[in-house]
């Protein structure tokens, strides 16, 4: 069972306005049979501080990631995840967290690797629900029982591996890191500690489009005019394009994904979420420093890489 | 070179966490946050009195007041925002277990402190990174007021 769409007038403008709802939207609707409420955060505390009433927390690091591989959890590890959070196939998931729902995209575009059809975003994350001085409880939720599909993970659609972006040369990539982190000077966001990239710089041809660009001052999505001048007009997408995202870990590009994909229709985005941290320390794995995109390595042939 | 020793109330903290389920860790580490103190007024007027610890993920700032020797008695002060609750939870312990004792004890505490918690596999290696970039500046802060 899903719930009816937001149909505000600011999201009619967006490619799949279905995948957003308001603060209005959620406070609204809370409570209603078939709604589940998700918090996502980066910081793994901020849940218990206080969130939106009945809302269930999921750990981005802990729950969606495997423990050992370097990979995300598969269709029964899911399976499992989505029942203990009281989540069916059919079930309207609203997902939202901090730092304009960067933590929450991403958990968003996991979600998707299953193919869990509504799942959506609050526009403006937990920042603008307490900023409104909507309820917040630090109350658990009492979470009813629920089964889950085991449903095979799909990644082709929408995560790009290393070996598919060495072979995307020629098509739009977007490096949505902070300048410094593109041009080389750093490899980790400004006030980040380090995670260990050996180099810095980015992927030969990619064009620098850092992810909050996309988000207001309140931390809501920008409007549909404002992001097409950004993608469309500044980075020179085209409709039809074959895009790869990708930042440091692939939470960042998680939300550039998302507002290419829902919010500009394009059709095929994928999120490379080895990003640089496995990039920067591939061996033999060309890239560029500076601030221009650079051109298309030519590359040797499978077989001798 | 210094003797390497946990003072004995941050030893009661480790303890503490140590005898609890992991979950349980989180919450207590949560108590940690809500329970830190706000800086005092004199420092509300003079944020440039304060540093920033840049290797935190989220802001915190940190000063320091060391008396006179020998004792050179050390008091820390910490400020982080409500949004940053693991930020504050780290400063919370800092300051419960080391605040008030002299510089050579705080120098003395060994580095891999954090990762006595046994808050790393909840919290990320990267995270606990933030704590111990924090014990960092507080020795180095020492050292460099000799």
């Amino acid at each position: 069972m899903t719930l009816a769409p937001d149909t505000q007038d600011k999201f009619v403008e967006y490619a799949h306005p279905e995948r957003l709802v308001s603060t209005e939207w959620l406070a609204a609707n809370l409570g209603a049979d078939g709604l589940v409420v998700v918090e996502s955060d980066e910081d793994v505390l901020l849940y218990e501080t206080g969130h939106v009433p009945g809302a269930v927390k999921i750990d981005w690091h802990t729950e969606l990631n495997d423990e050992v591989t370097r990979d995300y959890i598969d269709g029964e590890g899911f399976s499992r995840l989505m029942a203990s959070k009281g989540i069916s196939r059919d079930s309207t998931v609203v997902i939202y967290g901090d730092k304009s729902n960067w933590w929450a995209a991403y958990a968003l575009w996991v979600f998707t690797l299953f193919g869990h059809e509504d799942v959506r975003l609050l526009d403006g994350g937990r920042d603008k629900w307490i900023a409104e001085g909507r309820p917040i409880t630090t109350d658990r939720p009492e979470i009813a029982a629920s089964e889950y599909p085991v449903v095979e993970r799909q990644d082709a659609p929408i995560r790009a591996y290393l070996d598919d972006v060495l072979e995307h040369f020629g098509k739009p990539l977007i490096d949505v890191r902070s300048g410094d982190e593109y041009t080389g000077a750093r490899t980790t966001m400004p006030a980040y500690p380090e995670e260990g990239a050996l180099r810095g710089g980015h992927i030969p041809t990619a064009q620098s489009v850092p992810w909050a660009r996309a988000a207001a001052e309140d931390g809501t999505f920008r409007s549909r005019a404002e992001l097409d001048a950004i993608y469309r007009d500044e980075a020179g997408l085209k409709d039809g394009d074959d895009v790869v995202a990708y930042c440091r870990i692939g939470e960042r590009s998680s939300h550039t994904w998302f507002v290419l994909t829902y919010l500009l229709g394009f059709e095929n985005v994928r999120n490379y979420d080895g990003s640089w941290t496995e990039w920067g320390n591939a061996v033999r794995v060309p890239i560029v420093k500076g601030t221009e995109p650079g051109e298309a390595p030519a590359l040797p042939p499978r077989t001798t890489r | 070179m210094t003797t390497e020793a946990i003072p004995s109330k941050l030893a009661e903290i480790i303890d503490e966490f140590q005898e609890l389920t992991e979950q349980d860790r989180l919450q207590l580490l949560l108590d940690f946050s809500r329970e830190l103190p706000d800086l005092p007024e004199r420092y509300n007027d003079h944020p440039e009195l304060l540093e920033r610890v840049v290797e935190c993920q989220s802001p915190l700032f940190l000063t320091m007041e060391i008396g006179e020797a020998p004792e050179r008695l050390v008091h820390l002060f910490f400020s982080a925002p409500p949004e940053a609750p693991t930020t504050r939870g780290f400063a919370g312990v800092l300051l419960e277990g080391l605040d008030g004792l002299p510089a050579a004890d705080l120098l003395a505490v060994p580095d891999d402190v954090p990762d006595r918690l046994g808050l790393t596999r909840a919290i990320t290696p990267l995270r606990m990174r933030g704590m111990s970039a924090m014990l960092g500046r507080i020795k180095r802060k020492i050292r460099d007021a000799r």
